[in-house]
């Protein structure tokens, strides 16, 4: 794992013009730290075996790996990887906006390593909807235009997938130039920053909801509690708690992790960070819980109370957004930053629930025998979440995503010393 | 084309056209004009009448040769479970008891029903599932990427997929498109022997269930299945009962599938031009009040 606190004094400098970049480039793909420790063996395995998983899957089609059905056409991959993924990266999207467009400097330590889980959600989850493609190698169709399917939801959501990593790449990019030791390609690309904001917010703002709209073409097959006119109302509202628990769950485990490669910036503010979060959350929360009360009033889904699947709604409504919400009023009462963790993933593990509950559980309710995933689709969806962790990992071990702000400074004077003593 | 159409002995012209509400939309305008006649042709169809067929399954066999699939099982045996179109068979005639109790068993067919405005072709994002002007909703497989959705909205289940190859294709009944091009019936309604499965232009099979339902009310269940559900299929069903008596989705309503999304894609260009402005004057005004210190500083800390 991460090294030292001078990681970035000793870390080597990258020589002059293109082949230094690339010497430079290719030194840092070596690992860093010692390699067998248990998080690498069981990650290592779970990635091999996916690995082969996956051959398999693309050797024989997805009736190889998978139980999906002529019934039930989607799975895990979507339901999960994709759907549930994106929503958990919806926190990148609230943070650049409280960062950038508000300019809420509390926020500024986090919101590199938000954009950074955000993009890599991105490649990785959105990229297991290759494996889920029956023609993968077709998927440019619908970018490069020779055949436009503008009625369709997906075309949106698609779109805006390839155009939000870009929108994320460019507002991570500044990282990527500091780590590269490019002064003027990091001033350009900070330029650009304002601008990839301002349309990743928007493009979240429809695919987060797009994602949820797809679901509208299935009136009859989704479960009168779960479907609604107002899904993609609903999966919008949701993304922002879904995404702002994200980031606390995930700040729960890098200070862990990544404790030596924090700024002292972060450590000092993140309880104040993560409860300033949680209110965020709370309103999302508020929000979401009048819509869906609102649409049970507008439905009259009293009488499908009175069935496994009411208690199942009202598990989901009140174990996953009522008690969260109430615990995260009590846990910002009493500044527990504690408590505000263990609620994130309280409400994390509901929208899993609900994302899971709209696309693959109350999905054809009525059918039997009803899906569930197969010990295949289980590994590759670990195996993929596995290489976002090595991923991330490799990136927060050589860029600098932690306290960007203080990160900032304390390099740029390092900069300034390197470069004279070059000189 | 020209052939196509000089063969068809239906088009009258704006009357007919705009008496028949299948037409594709902004077809009644055009229809008068001699050079848009093609988007005046009117929507074939099929009329299913349960109470004629009598589960021989020529279709099945006609359908699979038409369409190069394996010849469906020869044994009628086959009746005695419920199956579904698959793959290698884009229709299955099933067996249902008789809903009067002892009477004879009922017949019903199953295919795709072809939309007049269909869920599949809405939710295809290549356009590999499109309606022809015929009325055919044909696939494209060099379009297809294999995401499935099209199974996800179709309202009848139809399209399938094969999940055992390596180059998945969708498969599903394509209405004998390219028989009826060269002026042929679909080869399930051209072997049928009762009459049971009628093809013709829409309107007239619309008038003939009409006629049908009226004269013979102790026969027929008082509905023309299709004719109105989710905003009306090619395919007409006479039922002596209720459809989801006889495996038929009963609860589909009439609401043409596309509009469902519709409300969302119009607001998307809306979300486009308001949230950028907003957010941009947001971006403006908040970059003197955060720090005071003029317009460079209000992002990053150059």
């Amino acid at each position: 794992m991460a090294r030292s606190e001078n990681a970035a004094a000793v870390r080597p400098v990258p020589g002059q013009g293109a082949l230094g970049t690339l010497k430079f480039v290719l030194s840092e793909l070596r690992p860093k730290g010692p390699i067998l420790t248990p998080f690498n063996v069981i990650t290592g395995v779970i990635i091999a075996v996916g690995i082969v998983l996956i051959v398999i899957r693309f050797a024989y089609g997805l009736g190889a790996v998978t139980n999906l059905s002529q019934s039930f056409p989607w799975g895990i991959w979507i339901g999960f990887d994709v759907v549930t993924g994106v929503a958990f990266a919806g926190g990148a999207y609230v943070l650049t906006f409280a960062v950038h467009i508000l300019k809420l400097k509390k926020y500024e330590p986090i919101v590199r390593v938000t954009v950074l889980n955000g993009f890599l959600a991105y490649v990785f989850y959105a990229g297991a909807l290759l494996l889920d493609l029956g023609r993968p190698w077709n998927v440019v169709n619908p970018i490069i235009g020779n055949a436009f399917g503008l009625s369709s939801v997906l075309f949106l959501v698609a779109w805006h997938f390839l155009l939000y990593m870009i929108c994320e790449f460019l507002e991570f990019s500044p990282a990527v130039a500091e780590w590269l030791h490019w002064p003027r390609a990091r001033r350009i690309l900070e330029g650009l920053t304002t601008g990839a904001v301002i349309f990743g917010i928007t493009l979240s703002t429809l695919h987060q909801s797009g994602l949820g709209a797809l679901f509208l073409l299935a009136p009859a097959k989704i479960h009168p509690l779960w479907y609604s006119h107002n899904i993609p109302v609903m999966f919008f509202v949701s993304s922002i708690f879904a995404g702002l628990s994200m980031v606390m769950v995930e700040s729960f485990f890098t200070h862990r992790a990544f404790r030596d490669r924090i700024g002292h910036e972060l450590h000092e503010g993140h309880d104040a960070i993560v409860l300033g979060l949680a209110k965020g959350a709370v309103g999302a929360l508020f929000a979401y819980f009048f819509v869906k009360l609102i649409d049970f009033v507008h439905y009259g889904l009293w009488a499908h109370l009175a069935s496994g699947w009411g208690a199942w709604y009202l598990l989901e409504i009140f174990g996953f957004v009522v008690l969260p919400t109430v615990l995260f009023l009590k846990a910002i009462r009493s500044r527990n930053a504690k408590l505000v963790q263990v609620t994130a993933f309280l409400t994390a593990f509901g929208v899993i629930l609900n994302r899971l509950n709209v696309s693959v559980i109350a999905f054809k309710w009525y059918e039997t025998p009803h899906y569930y995933p197969s010990w295949q689709e289980i590994w590759i969806t670990l195996a993929v979440i596995s290489m976002e962790l090595w991923a991330f990992r490799w990136v927060v071990n050589r860029m600098p995503v932690f306290g960007a702000a203080h990160g900032h400074e304390e390099k740029k004077e390092a900069d300034v010393v390197r470069w004279r003593a070059a000189g | 084309m020209a052939a196509r159409i000089g063969r068809r002995g239906f088009l009258k012209g704006a009357g007919v056209a705009a008496g028949t509400a299948l037409a594709v939309k902004g077809a009644p305008a055009l229809a008068a004009a001699p050079a848009q006649e093609a988007d005046g042709v009117e929507f074939t169809g099929m009329l299913f009448d349960a109470t004629l067929c009598v589960g021989c399954r020529a279709c099945e066999a006609a359908c699979a040769e038409a369409n190069g699939n394996p010849a469906p099982p020869a044994e009628d045996a086959v009746l005695e479970t419920r199956r579904d179109t698959a793959t290698d068979a884009f229709t299955v005639v099933n067996r249902f008891e008789s809903p009067a109790g002892a009477g004879e068993p009922v017949h019903v067919r199953r295919q795709c029903m072809h939309c007049n405005q269909p869920a599949c072709a809405s939710a295809c994002l290549v356009k590999a599932l499109e309606k022809t002007k015929e009325g055919a909703v044909v696939y494209d497989g060099d379009r297809c990427m294999g995401c499935r959705y099209c199974m996800i909205a179709c309202p009848f289940d139809v399209p399938k997929y094969e999940y055992e190859s390596a180059s998945p294709y969708i498969r599903k009944c394509g209405f004998c498109a390219g028989r009826q091009q060269q002026g042929l019936k679909p080869a399930c309604a051209e072997v049928c022997p009762t009459g049971a499965t009628l093809y013709g232009k829409k309107r007239e099979l619309l008038e003939i269930a009409r006629t049908r339902v009226y004269g013979q009310p102790g026969v027929y269940a008082h509905q023309i299945y299709g004719e109105h559900e989710v905003g009306g299929t090619g395919w007409l069903y006479l039922l002596p009962a209720r459809p989801d008596r006889l495996g038929l989705p009963g609860n589909l309503g009439n609401t043409p599938y596309p509009e469902l999304t519709s409300g969302f894609l119009f607001a998307v260009p809306l979300v486009f031009v308001l949230f950028p402005s907003v957010l941009y004057g947001l971006d403006r005004m908040t970059r003197g009040a955060a720090n005071g210190e003029g317009e460079e500083a209000g992002h990053g800390e150059e």
